[in-house]
Formats: structure tokens, C-alpha cells, sequence
């Protein structure tokens, strides 16, 4: 679903932000992106989205180029995959329902299909009964929510997730954490950057570390190779 | 396309201060433009009339056989610039400076001989009424033989000529200036609605909206803002209009815009509108995509 080969991306300001990167995610695939901030964990996942392009290297999405996308290539990609931030990024003039559909409006989608899928994905968060709340009456959490439910409602293969906890508190972050879980088990691809290791370490899930702007630690290389003699 | 009439309606809610601002200065302009073409509308109705005036008047010897005035006359008529000739008798003469020339009557009473020679009277046709084409034909005239002198106010239709072309100068330039202006207004207005909105275009653009629509109430904001800049140019014309007749009674028959011309200027006001936000759109977008890039992780 996901492969990045020989990945490069060097800031017009000289800084470097990713060296030689080069890792594949497959079909289902739950993936933690680890490292300190500053590591390259959000431009990596801002070139899985065509926020960015790599300086040299391929960067491959559901099969397609992404690296060489333009206009509104872009935009189709974008309306395939689900994007959820640590600060949420909702509209705060519109309600949880109105956020959630404002995804579904864009694509072109018909009105009365808008709103029973708007409010078939916030039943899914579990915020069905908070639909016409608006975001600054919501708690973190439910905002985060609000933030997947507007990812999920175009049933999107792949699921980035840039520190979807960072912002949100224990138990905020573990119903957040769940619902991933619950989405990963639909099948949906989830690569989610976090540097909650408490996170990483409750899970089974394959765990590619990043230092500097590289690829230190991939927890699917060490499954796969042959161990220490 | 509910859709994009309501994000474009939207932004008027959202930003009332900067909406009515923006569009009271495209009015404005519009109105400061307008009213220089009911000043030009009318001057030039103005000149149309003194125009019609212009005439040469090419005085006969005496003692011309009738029949080569009547052949001279054909020719004179059969000129590209002529509109109509008309022959003045000597008696001609006389009876109109008796009837016109109320003071001289007496003199003219007495008199024993006719003093004024006859004369043939030239009216242009429109379109060559002005210095050089006077000038021509007039040297054509004194080309006949029994044409004494060929009188025409040539200083008068110079000055004609100059005022004309000042009006049509002065109007350009002013016009070109303030339609500038506007468009630089609507520009800046529009980004900063770009501005105050970035965070929602940036959300948009991750949802994955393409850039026309993005673009597309934006463009549509600019031409409804436009049309009513317009349409509010035009309102304050005919209420200037109406002030300056009120208050000026001696212009008769001043002339207000002919609804062509009025929906000209709406329509003046819609183009700078779309103008004005398809710049500055399409610049601010792709700035905003560029810094995206520059921002390190």
C-alpha cells in the first residue's frame, strides 16, 4: 500500500530533513513511526500525503507516484486516504456533523448521502449524540473524534495519523487509541506517528524508529532476519 | 453549485466590515468613472451640437454667371466631405442682415447698392467637422475662380477639436487609474478573506479539494461583490445626476446613461471583481502551497 524508496527531502533552507529512507507498508498494516521530534516522522507522513515531495526518491501510494502528482491528482489521492493531526484541525464555525460532511462536500457527493454518512461515521466514534455540538463545547478527546470521523467517512485504505494523541489525556488518549485499533481491524492501513512509548510498547504492532532524519530501527527487519549467532 | 453560492454568501456573513468595505470602494470607483462619462455623455452631446454649426461660407464675385455658381455648387456638393450647400443670394444676404442684425437696420435701409456679395454656404458631414478637413476644403474652394474669400471660424473649431480630444484623453487616463485602483482593492480585500480563512482553505485542501474549489467561491465572491459595486456605482450616478439637474436647471436636457450603457458599468464592476480575486487567488494559493514546503517538520 505503502513504499518509499531511496527517500531524500532536503529543506530550500539547507536543512535535511530525511536520509535514504526506504520502507514498504503492506495491506492491514498497523505501523508506529517513533522518534524524537525534529526526527522526520511528519514530513515523512506529509510526503505519504503530497503535502511535500521528496528532494530524490520514489514515494509510492495505493500504487501510484505520488512524488509526481500535481493539482488535482492530489486532491483525488487526498479523498483515498484519511488524515487526523494532534491539534485536530477542525473548523470551529461548524458543528461536529457540518465538519464531518465539509470532507464529503468537496468530493461532489450528493446531499441527503452527505448526511446519513456524516452521521453513520460520528455513530461509529461514538459521538452520535454530539452531533450539532461545536468544537469548542467538545473535550480533546471528542474532538480527536471528530477529527477520524471526518478521516473515515470517504472509507479511506489508509489512515495517517501525525500524534493524534499528543494533545489529549490518559483515558482520552486510550479511546482514541482503541478506535484505531477498532478502524486497523476494518482493514484500513494505519501508520500513526507518536512518540508515546507506552503506546508502542501495549501492542504487537510493527514499529519503524527515526533519528535525524533516518530509518534506525524497523521492527519488521529484526522479525524477519536471522538473529544474532 | 448550492454549494459554492453559499460558501461565496458565507463570507459576506463572516466578514460584513470587509465585505461592505470592498464593495463601497469598487462603488466608489465605479462611481468616480461614471460620472466622468456623464460629464463626457453630455459634453460630447455638447460638441455634437456646436458641430452642427461648422460651416464655411465662400463668398462669390460679382457679376458670376448664375449658371457656373449652379455648376460650382454641383461640384462643391459632390465633395467626400459635404453634407449640403446652399447659394445666398445678394437679396438673400440683405433680408437675413435686416432681419439679424437688428442694430445695422437703419443703415441697412438707406442703402442705394447691396454691399454684400453673394454667397455659397457649406455644412460638413459629421465626422469631418473638425480643423484639418475645414482647412482642406476650404483651400479646395478658394481653388475656383470666382470665389473671393472662403471665411470659417478656424480658431473656434481648433479649440472644438482640442476640448474633444482633452475630454477623451483626461477620461482614458482617469478611467484606466481608478479601474486600477479598484482592482488592487479587490485584490487586497480578497486576500485578506484568503487570510482570515487560510486555516479552512489549508483543511479543504487536505479533504482533498481540488484548487477550482477552492478557487470557485472565492471567484464568484469577487463578481458578486463586483456586481454590487456596480449596481451601487450606477445608483449613485443617477442620484448625482439628479442633484446636479436639480441644482443647474439652465443645462436643458442633460442626459442620464442609456441602460446599455449603465449595464456596461455593472458589468465593468463584475469583471474587476472576478479580475481583482483571480490574482489574487491564484497568487495567494500558490504562495500558501509554497510555504507549505518551507516549513521544516
Amino acid at each position: 500500500m505503502i513504499r518509499l524508496s531511496h527517500v531524500h527531502k532536503t529543506f530550500p533552507n539547507g536543512a535535511v530533513a530525511l536520509r535514504d529512507v526506504s520502507f514498504h507498508v503492506a495491506r492491514g498494516e498497523f505501523v508506529f513511526l517513533t522518534g524524537h521530534s525534529g526526527a522526520g516522522k511528519s514530513t515523512l507522513l506529509k510526503l505519504l500525503y503530497a503535502e511535500q515531495r521528496p528532494s530524490s526518491g520514489e514515494v509510492r501510494v495505493s500504487g501510484h507516484v505520488v512524488s509526481g502528482l500535481k493539482g488535482d491528482a492530489i486532491a483525488r489521492l487526498r479523498r483515498r486516504l484519511g488524515i487526523i493531526f494532534q491539534d485536530f484541525r477542525l473548523l470551529e464555525d461548524r458543528t461536529a456533523a457540518e465538519n464531518v460532511a465539509f470532507a464529503l462536500e468537496v468530493t461532489g457527493a450528493r446531499k441527503d448521502a452527505i448526511a446519513a454518512r456524516a452521521s453513520r461515521v460520528l455513530a461509529q466514534v461514538g459521538l452520535a449524540s454530539k452531533s450539532r455540538a461545536y468544537p469548542r463545547e467538545l473535550s480533546g478527546g471528542e474532538q480527536q473524534r471528530v477529527a477520524m470521523a471526518r478521516a473515515l467517512v470517504n472509507d479511506p485504505a489508509i489512515l495517517l495519523a501525525d500524534e493524534p494523541t499528543g494533545n489529549l489525556d490518559e483515558r482520552a488518549t486510550r479511546g482514541v487509541f482503541q478506535l484505531l485499533r477498532d478502524i486497523n481491524a476494518g482493514g484500513t492501513v494505519v501508520v500513526m506517528a507518536t512518540h508515546d512509548l507506552d503506546l508502542v510498547r501495549q501492542t504487537e504492532y510493527r514499529t519503524i524508529e527515526m533519528r535525524d532524519g533516518a530509518v534506525v530501527y524497523d521492527s519488521a527487519d529484526e522479525a524477519s532476519a536471522p538473529g544474532p549467532q | 453549485m448550492r454549494l459554492l453560492f453559499r460558501e461565496a454568501l458565507l463570507s459576506f456573513r463572516r466578514a460584513p466590515v470587509l465585505s461592505s468595505l470592498s464593495i463601497t470602494t469598487i462603488a466608489f470607483s465605479l462611481f468616480t468613472i461614471g460620472l466622468f462619462g456623464l460629464v463626457a455623455i453630455n459634453l460630447q452631446r455638447a460638441l455634437e451640437g456646436l458641430e452642427e454649426r461648422v460651416e464655411i461660407v465662400a463668398f462669390i464675385m460679382r457679376g458670376t454667371p448664375a449658371e457656373s455658381i449652379a455648376q460650382a455648387s454641383q461640384d462643391i456638393a459632390a465633395f467626400p466631405e459635404v453634407q449640403d450647400v446652399g447659394y445666398v443670394s445678394e437679396e438673400q444676404a440683405l433680408a437675413r442682415a435686416r432681419r439679424e442684425l437688428v442694430e445695422f437696420r437703419d443703415a441697412y435701409r438707406d442703402l442705394q447698392v447691396n454691399p454684400l456679395p453673394p454667397s455659397l454656404e457649406l455644412r460638413l458631414k459629421p465626422g469631418f467637422r473638425d480643423a484639418a478637413h475645414v482647412g482642406v476644403v476650404a483651400e479646395r474652394l478658394r481653388g475656383f475662380s470666382f470665389i473671393e474669400d472662403v471665411r470659417y471660424g478656424r480658431e473656434w473649431i481648433q479649440r472644438l477639436d482640442h476640448l474633444r480630444n482633452l475630454t477623451g484623453i483626461l477620461g482614458l487616463v482617469i478611467g484606466l487609474v481608478f479601474a486600477a485602483v479598484a482592482m488592487v482593492i479587490i485584490g487586497v480585500t480578497i486576500r485578506l478573506t484568503l487570510l482570515q480563512r487560510a486555516r479552512e482553505i489549508h483543511i479543504m485542501r487536505l479533504v482533498g479539494a481540488t484548487n477550482w474549489f477552492i478557487r470557485g467561491p472565492f471567484l464568484l465572491e469577487g463578481a458578486l461583490k463586483g456586481t454590487l459595486g456596480g449596481l451601487l456605482a450606477v445608483a449613485l450616478c443617477y442620484g448625482g445626476f439628479l442633484i446636479f439637474r436639480r441644482s443647474a436647471e439652465s443645462f436643458n436636457g442633460l442626459l442620464f446613461f442609456e441602460p446599455w450603457q449603465a449595464a456596461v458599468i455593472v458589468a465593468f464592476g463584475t469583471l474587476m471583481g472576478l479580475g481583482g480575486s483571480l490574482l489574487s487567488v491564484g497568487r495567494h494559493l500558490r504562495h500558501m502551497g509554497g510555504r507549505a514546503d518551507r516549513r521544516a517538520s
